[in-house]
């Protein structure tokens, strides 16, 4: 534990750190452009320079380790200056060469109000400038549809670089050139194609790579900024929603270490514009074969004509990817009262027994804990894009050499290296029966891990590769004292919740599978559709289909009537990730027209059906939540009281079948009625199977 | 001067052979089982000893440097790296080493890297070496051949040594900016610390010598540290190469004792001053990035690290680039910074858009196209990019033209006026207000 002198101060710091670190550890904030506590650290802006009292020159601060210091005067503690004017003048200095190449146009820069070298530039700039030579220009590079360059203000900082190299694991930027004609570009002046590419708009620390889509948009003091969850993927990644008016202007990544750190997936972050096209944004029935606009009355009383009288058999219920914890609550009360069944949060038919514990379903490990795993099996699931932050983790531990990984179910491009064991079921026996190297790989680890996606769930012998994936857990000690490394990875942001609130079948009730059939052979004459999108309308037959949702995506064009709700963005909702992690949406711009918040219309439609739900408000909804499921009132928190069994989970399920594990995400941009109804996803899944058409593939 | 039976380079102008055959009749590979068996802490303190002091520029004491290697290997190979990246403009000893004396870098090369527990050693070359690179190839292969170096030779200490040639950047010849080159990257210095003594090449412990202090070991070992250390000057020991180039009438390079005055250098070896030793107007004493110094600072002046220190200038490489009254000595240095422009390697931000800036005030001013202000100014950016970059490129960079300003201001001034008091288009350089 070092001590250091720091403007005079006394402090012990951590070893390992640096002095950038050190001096925020004593309350002192240092400038910087570019560092980054997620990067490798690059030392070239010179904006951090400090003092070290008897050093020759002004060091790096941000380049410099506090253990690395010489001691100070009489062997005392080495003593750190921040605010002398040796410092004043290196960083005036520095900031003045990082300006007298930078345009002076602000005014029309869209980084403008939230600028690293705008707001520096007030610290450390002087009023005018002594360069009276001719700029320099840069010509702009096409880096894709998302990002906009306006390369003459780039800093050089390199962030972005490292970004591409070392987190999204694509090596696509680079600097070329030297001295003064050094530029950041795509190699071959070709698209980014990752998903994670976003994220070099919000490091950039000036107006060099900012936002395409919402470029002249908006100013950020114009807009009001709401926290809030995304629901792309199953991650949870924490996010902002920034408003202006009942609009969303566009979508940051909030820090949580815990789930997306900063980062979040370019679905996530540029699916805003899918939020303003193809809106229910009034409820419709479906009169003589087309759908009317309509009353809520009406709406209401078309349903409630059907309903009465039919038995509770007759009814069912799927809830799709993106319901919040209260919706699919509401509606399964509304379906209780109903007397039926026959419901289903999991409409890929992913076979999941919640009976066998809540940790067999979820990502018991944490998240956080890819920190620390050093073996890794992917059973069924591709986490580039089923939850593309995950990824970044994984690759991150790889880079840093202490992890191996092993991939059972399609091959793919992970951007990191793993062992490839193979395609089905079959392999995983083999593992599990020791047939492979990567099974002493496993069991020789400390911290053992395996990740269990829906490609290996969603199917008919979905059940026995559970079991199958538990012996191995078992045979190769994944799960230890104090170490849980048996994963479940979801995609759908819905689904632990729905499992959590036992959005199932009931007794003698029906699943996905079991709807749809029933609903062909006309057993069951009446469907509630919860945004429930993904599944094959052609299966729903003739039966009645009640569509709640926010798009006019595949649900609401097979819909008798249609009951308008809210987006993600457009109400407070629970999402429970696929740890297990409740977290809190909050509303960030009201819904559209005449819709409403989910659980506020089924509210008001049960009391059109005559079994009114007991409560008025969504404070009084949550409490009964609450009351019933405990722990989805532990807002960001695990509750871990339910220990996994594996050999409860080993035991069930019939013979696997020869079928590989199929991809669960086909099309990443297009997973979800948003996504579909977003003019930028389309650009983007165009671009990309255009890029994998024309390339050496064939 | 430097008696004949003192000097190490004996081949330096190629008129003997530089092969094996020749290189044994000069005395190198004499003995160097001998010198190996006396072991690594000998070979160190001697070298300490004999106060040899880097010959690439900044003058670090070299047997200081090969003790900052670990005693012993934590598990990680140990590299030698031999920067043969002679690119500072003016210096041209190393390339004469290489094509005329090579074995005595190979020589040296052994038994440096056997005093730092290395076993693999790696000479940087310069892309445009050309012709050095295959001759210096061909003596690696001698010695391979030999069986003087390689697994197994005769003197019990495995060693190979590679020969790598860069693409011709003058960063590389930076140490780390050289490992990264080494590696594979692109050229660009790292931060330091780590230095390269504990993390170098492939993050391996590195020492990283300019060729001529590694091809004097040898010698210094044979004939003992006290031969060497009595000759020069105190901390200033030994011989060294000089290349004078410039306004001399008989430019060359030469191996002379330390300290010796610029004078006497120029005067005996390179035929003095065109024009004579009062048509002098300045010397760049060390290659192009240290302070010029005038005629006045030169008269009884010594050529070596501490007097040119005292001087704000330095010995650098020792390539003196002489100056007569004909130069202008303004369009000289703004060369020089168009130089450090090109060359700058665009990592930090003071040495990317400060020697551009610098350059261009400069070309201006060569021109007279400034104002007498920005003379001051562009000291201040001088000051701005010294001391606040990555590498030393910067204060390389800054120097020259601090010199040109301290010293040659008043010429700056001139040509401001004369192009004040009439301005034309080309400016004033080729014609003079008085020659009208």
């Amino acid at each position: 534990m070092p001590k250091l002198i720091i403007d005079g101060n006394e402090i012990e710091v951590a070893d390992g750190i640096t002095l950038i670190q050190a001096c925020e550890e004593a309350g002192v904030e240092i400038p910087r452009f570019c560092y980054h506590e997620r990067l490798s650290i690059a030392g070239n802006c010179r904006m951090c320079l400090v003092e070290v009292v008897d050093a020759p020159k002004p060091v790096a601060s941000c380049a410099m380790g506090v253990n690395e210091l010489r001691p100070g005067r009489d062997g005392g503690p080495p003593e750190i200056r921040t605010n002398s004017e040796t410092v004043k003048k290196a960083r005036e200095g520095v900031m003045e060469f990082l300006l007298i190449n930078h345009p002076l146009d602000c005014p029309i820069c869209d980084q403008g109000g939230e600028c690293d070298l705008q707001d520096q530039a007030m610290a450390y700039g002087v009023d005018g400038s002594r360069f009276i030579e001719n700029k320099r220009a840069v010509e702009d590079k096409n880096v894709g549809p998302l990002i906009k360059t306006i390369m003459t203000r780039c800093i050089h900082c390199t962030r972005c670089v490292r970004f591409m190299t070392e987190i999204a694991g694509v090596e696509e930027l680079g600097m070329t050139g030297r001295g003064e004609d050094a530029e950041i570009t795509t190699y071959l002046e070709q698209g980014m194609m990752s998903e994670l590419s976003g994220n070099v708009i919000d490091l950039c620390p000036v107006g060099a790579l900012t936002s395409k889509p919402y470029a002249f948009a908006a100013r950020p003091w114009e807009l009001r900024k709401t926290e809030s969850i995304d629901v792309m993927d199953a991650i949870g990644s924490n996010i902002r929603v920034d408003t202006r008016g009942r609009e969303v202007m566009r979508i940051l990544p909030r820090n949580n270490d815990d789930v997306n750190e900063e980062w979040i997936s370019d679905k996530t972050r540029f699916v805003w514009d899918g939020l303003r096209t193809q809106r229910l944004d009034q409820p419709y029935v479906r009169v003589r074969g087309k759908l009317k606009p309509a009353t809520w009355n009406d709406a209401f009383a078309a349903v409630a004509r059907k309903v009465k009288g039919l038995s509770g058999s007759k009814l069912a219920a799927i809830a799709g990817d993106l319901a919040g914890a209260e919706d699919m609550f509401a509606l399964k009360d509304l379906m209780t009262r109903l007397k039926s069944a026959n419901m289903d949060c999991r409409q890929d038919g992913a076979i999941i027994d919640p009976a066998k514990g809540r940790a067999s379903y979820l990502f018991n490990s944490e998240i956080a804990a890819l920190e620390e795993a050093d073996a890794l099996l992917l059973v069924g699931t591709d986490p580039r894009w089923e939850a593309s932050v995950l990824n970044s983790r994984i690759r991150r531990r790889w880079r840093a050499g202490a992890i191996k990984v092993g991939l059972i179910g399609p091959e793919t491009d992970l951007t990191y290296e793993h062992d490839y064991i193979g395609a089905g079921p079959q392999s995983l026996a083999d593992l599990a029966s020791g047939k492979y190297d990567f099974f002493k790989t496993l069991k020789g680890a400390k911290r053992p891990m395996i990740i269990v996606g829906s490609g290996a769930l969603a199917r008919s012998d979905g059940a026995a590769v559970m079991a199958q994936v538990a012996k191995l857990a078992d045979a190769a000690g994944v799960v230890k004292r104090g170490w849980n490394g048996f994963n479940v990875l979801h995609h759908a942001a819905s689904r632990v919740a729905g499992l959590d609130l036992g959005f199932l079948p009931g007794k003698g009730g029906l699943d996905t599978a079991g709807i749809l059939k029933a609903a062909q052979s006309g057993k069951v004459e009446i469907v509630f559709l919860l945004g429930a999108d993904e599944i094959d309308m052609a299966d729903l037959g003739k039966a009645f289909v009640v569509y709640i949702g926010t798009h006019g995506d595949a649900g609401a064009h097979r819909a008798d009537v249609i009951l308008p709700g809210a987006a993600y963005t457009e109400k407070s909702a629970i999402y429970v990730n696929t740890e297990g992690r409740p977290q809190m949406a909050d509303r960030a711009v009201f819904p559209p027209g005449d819709a409403r918040e989910d659980w506020a219309v089924l509210r008001a439609l049960s009391a059109e059906l005559g079994v009114p739900l007991e409560y008025d408000s969504l404070a009084e909804l949550r409490s009964a939540m609450f009351a019933e499921y405990r722990h989805l009132a532990m807002i960001d928190e695990i509750d871990h009281s339910d220990g996994l069994d594996l050999s409860a989970l080993s035991a069930g399920g019939a013979r696997l079948t020869k079928q590989p594990f199929a991809r669960t995400v086909t099309d990443y941009y297009l997973t979800n009625a948003i996504a579909r109804a977003s003019a930028i996803m389309g650009e983007l899944s165009a671009m990309k199977a255009g890029v994998e058409k024309t390339g050496t593939d064939g | 001067m430097l008696k004949d039976e003192d000097r190490i380079f004996r081949n330096l102008y190629g008129f003997e052979d530089w092969g094996l055959k020749g290189a044994k009749k000069r005395g190198a590979w004499r003995g160097t089982k001998k010198l190996l068996e006396k072991g690594r802490d000998w070979i160190i303190e001697e070298i300490k000893a004999s106060g040899l002091r880097g010959r690439g520029g900044a003058g670090f004491p070299t047997g200081l440097k090969w003790s900052f290697m670990p005693k012993e290997s934590d598990g990680r190979p140990h590299y030698l790296v031999v920067n043969a990246d002679e690119s500072e403009p003016g210096t041209c000893k190393d390339r004469e080493i290489m094509r005329h004396d090579p074995h005595l870098l190979i020589e040296g090369s052994l038994i440096a890297s056997f005093a730092m527990g290395a076993h693999v050693g790696y000479i940087y070359i310069r892309g445009e070496f050309i012709h050095e690179r295959e001759r210096l190839q061909a003596a690696i292969d001698e010695a391979y051949d030999a069986k003087l170096i390689g697994k197994n030779n005769v003197h019990g200490y495995d060693f190979d040594l590679y020969l790598h040639h860069g693409a011709g950047a003058y960063i590389c010849g930076e140490e780390t900016a050289l490992l990264e080159s080494l590696e594979g990257k692109k050229g660009q210095p790292r931060l330091k610390p780590p230095f390269p003594a504990n993390a170098g090449l492939y993050g391996a412990p590195t020492t990283v010598n300019n060729v001529e202090s590694i091809a004097v070991a040898p010698d210094i070992l044979r004939r003992g540290a006290s031969w060497f250390a009595g000759l020069g000057r105190p901390n200033n020991t030994g011989t060294k190469l000089f290349c004078i180039s410039g306004h001399v009438n008989r430019p060359c390079n030469v191996e002379e004792e330390m300290g010796i005055t610029l004078k006497e250098l120029l005067e005996r070896h390179a035929g003095g001053v065109r024009g004579g030793w009062e048509n002098l107007l300045a010397v760049i004493p060390g290659g192009s990035s240290v302070r010029c110094l005038p005629q006045d600072c030169c008269q009884s002046l010594n050529m070596d690290f501490d007097s040119l220190a005292a001087l704000k200038s330095g010995l650098g490489t020792a390539a003196v680039i002489v100056m007569d009254k004909s130069t202008d000595i303004i369009r000289a240095i703004a060369r020089l910074s168009y130089f450090y422009k090109h060359e700058s390697c665009g990592q930090c931000t003071p040495c990317r858009e400060g020697t551009g800036w610098m350059y261009r005030v400069l070309d201006r001013m060569a021109r007279g196209e400034a104002e007498k202000r920005e003379i001051d100014m562009l000291l201040e950016v001088t000051y701005q990019v010294e001391g606040h970059t990555i590498c030393a490129l910067g204060d390389a960079a800054a120097w020259p033209v601090q010199g040109l300003i301290t010293h040659f201001r008043h010429v700056i001034e001139e040509r401001i006026d004369q192009y004040s008091a009439n301005p034309k288009p080309e400016g004033a350089v080729r014609e003079p207000a008085a020659a009208e």
